[in-house]
């Protein structure tokens, strides 16, 4: 109760946001509830199961081109982002039997090939995708200040939607199960966890909210191309989200995308050329000092541990 | 077959010569990212850089000493060696028994400075060694290869082989072998665990600084052609099977043939993919690899 009571309140807080904050700050929020979904997302597979997946930037550029392919067909802009979601789980679903059967770092390398080669497929179809040209979206008619709260409110949504299934998740035989697998999936195994169908399940979550904010990314910045929404830093970002915060956690990944977007917000307003070392120096003290998270360090009064086994 | 068919045959045999002596690079490259691998269980991001950097070492030692880029091996090679030495004792050897996921991004986040260094300190720009005295072509047969590359092909699987000597006959390379076989247990024997990760690293290092000086004669040198030398690790590494120098290099010579007649075909955009399309087969059926065992040696 105390999760939903928490997250109740930041949606509730955030959405009164439009009526105090300009359009920057919109628009840090917008990313913020779109770094959230990722890394929320990346939990399921990465945080409970222990799977170190790459495939995150996949599901956002599939997302991305699914919805934009669709919406150039004429249908409407919401359907498409259902069908971008869709898409992703689909494919997270097909692909996801093919490479759960391997771990560890033969399983991060084969989603991070998956990453690649969708990059290079849409690439390789210039008819349907536009091809290295890239795709542009349709244009809304409305105003730039409705269309920046719009955006802001669909992110929001979504990323609520997120938080929620990962509380349910959380709570549930497959939260559980997901955290059996993670310390021992032998032994998951032969109690009776049907260690493949739980990772499919933990990999699907994974994909078809990222696949959503990919399609609203696209109507959101209205061009996108193969290097864009398949950069392989839309994989490891979410990783690193979820590293601040903290693995396994249900608030973790969350606080995490607001600490990272915080900290690029001031790198690149400062040190643009040297933005990626300062990412690097963060992942490095991180994982040398921080490894279980801010939160491990205030775990005593937030619901993580509560909800745990 | 008549007269076209001759032709048709000519051309393939080109092709996979062509194959071959790229292949002879890639099993360089992947060489010390495999023994970096194997013996840490660590997958070091920082190996694209680091050929990169081995690159810049002879280009630099060309540009400005005069030092042809194969005497610049001792260069690249000794350079990587320390970089990869400290990097290893002072900062990766602290999480070397985490979970995979802690040890890929710090290599990965250790990439990100290294090669954004790389961009401030050398720029973007493409550079190239162009040699003063080139070998020439060397002809075998209906065949015709440049001779600088073959020679680079060469010394690089003269490089595999010493590496291959060094593992099986000196006391350092058996205790490398022996903390891949068993960490435990060579710890009980009185192996300096600690030690053994920073050297194998540093010679892992070390073999990319040596292919980087070596590619420099071949391939444009830039920051941004870290990411291709890492994927090429990766596939070749896979193929192969980890862990073993022999595995690595058939991996190597595998992948150099299959390019070369895939951009032959399909042309030289879709080799990349046909390769990883391939890897993917192959991890599915057979995740050793071709040559995959246990023992790195």
């Amino acid at each position: 109760m105390r999760a939903w009571a928490i997250l109740i309140a930041v949606v509730a807080l955030l959405a009164l946001l439009p009526l105090a904050g300009n359009n920057y700050a919109l628009r840090l929020a917008t990313t913020v509830c779109m770094y959230a979904v990722m890394a929320q997302s990346w939990n399921f597979i990465g945080g409970l199961a222990g799977y170190p997946s790459f495939a995150t930037a996949a599901f956002f550029g599939l997302g991305a081109y699914a919805s934009a392919i669709l919406q150039g067909q004429g249908a409407p802009m919401l359907l498409s982002w259902a069908f971008g979601g869709l898409a992703a789980m689909a494919f997270a679903a097909l692909i996801g039997g093919a490479i759960l059967h391997l771990r560890g770092h033969y399983f991060a390398i084969a989603s991070l090939i998956v990453a690649e080669m969708l990059r290079e497929l849409i690439n390789g179809l210039p008819d349907l995708t536009g091809g290295g040209k890239g795709m542009n979206l349709p244009i809304l008619r409305i105003s730039v200040a409705s269309e920046a709260q719009f955006f802001f409110y669909a992110m929001l949504v979504l990323a609520f939607v997120c938080a929620a299934t990962a509380i349910v998740v959380h709570g549930s035989k497959l939260g559980f199960g997901l955290r059996c697998i993670q310390q021992n999936e032998d032994a998951a195994n032969i109690l009776g966890v049907n260690a493949y169908a739980y990772k499919t399940a933990a990999f699907s979550l994974s994909a078809v909210f990222v696949g959503v904010a990919g399609a609203i990314y696209a109507s959101w910045v209205k061009y996108i191309e193969p290097p864009d929404v398949f950069d392989i830093l839309l994989a490891v970002k979410p990783m690193v989200m979820v590293l601040l915060g903290g693995l396994g956690t249900i608030f973790g990944p969350a606080l995490g995308a607001v600490i990272l977007l915080a900290f690029e917000e001031l790198v690149w307003r400062n040190f643009l050329t040297i933005h990626a070392a300062a990412l690097g120096v963060i992942i490095v003290i991180l994982v040398l000092f921080l490894p279980n998270g801010l939160l491990s360090t205030v775990r005593g009064w937030l619901p993580a541990k509560a909800s745990s086994p | 077959m008549g007269p076209a068919g001759t032709v048709t045959n000519m051309i393939y045999l080109q092709i996979a010569a062509n194959g071959l002596v790229l292949g002879g690079l890639y099993a360089c490259i992947a060489v010390g990212f495999s023994l970096v691998w194997g013996v840490l269980n660590v997958i070091n991001i920082l190996h694209g850089s680091f050929i990169v950097l081995g690159s810049y070492v002879a280009y630099f030692a060309y540009v400005h000493l005069g030092i042809h880029p194969f005497i610049s091996i001792v260069l690249s090679g000794a350079a990587l060696y320390a970089l990869g030495y400290v990097l290893q004792r002072g900062i990766i050897n602290r999480v070397v028994a985490a979970p995979v996921l802690i040890t890929l991004t710090l290599t990965f986040g250790l990439d990100l400075i290294l090669n954004n260094a790389m961009l401030v300190a050398f720029t973007a720009d493409y550079q190239a060694v162009n040699l003063a005295h080139p070998l020439g072509t060397i002809q075998i047969g209906p065949i015709f290869l440049p001779g600088d590359r073959v020679a680079a092909m060469g010394l690089a699987l003269l490089l595999t082989v010493l590496l291959y000597r060094l593992l099986r006959d000196s006391r350092i390379g058996r205790a490398i072998v022996a903390v891949r076989m068993d960490r435990e247990a060579a710890a009980l024997m009185g192996v300096d665990i600690w030690r053994i990760n920073a050297v194998t690293f540093a010679v892992g290092a070390l073999m990319a600084g040596a292919a980087g000086a070596l590619l420099s004669i071949i391939f444009p040198i830039s920051p941004l052609n870290a990411p291709l030398f890492l994927g090429k690790a990766f596939v070749v590494c896979v193929l192969g099977g980890l862990g073993s120098v022999p595995g690595a290099m058939v991996g190597g010579l595998v992948l150099g043939v299959i390019e070369s007649f895939t951009s032959y075909w399909f042309g030289p955009e879709r080799s990349v993919t046909i390769s990883f399309a391939l890897l993917l087969v192959l991890l599915f059926v057979r995740p050793s690899g071709l040559m995959g065992r246990r023992g790195y040696e």
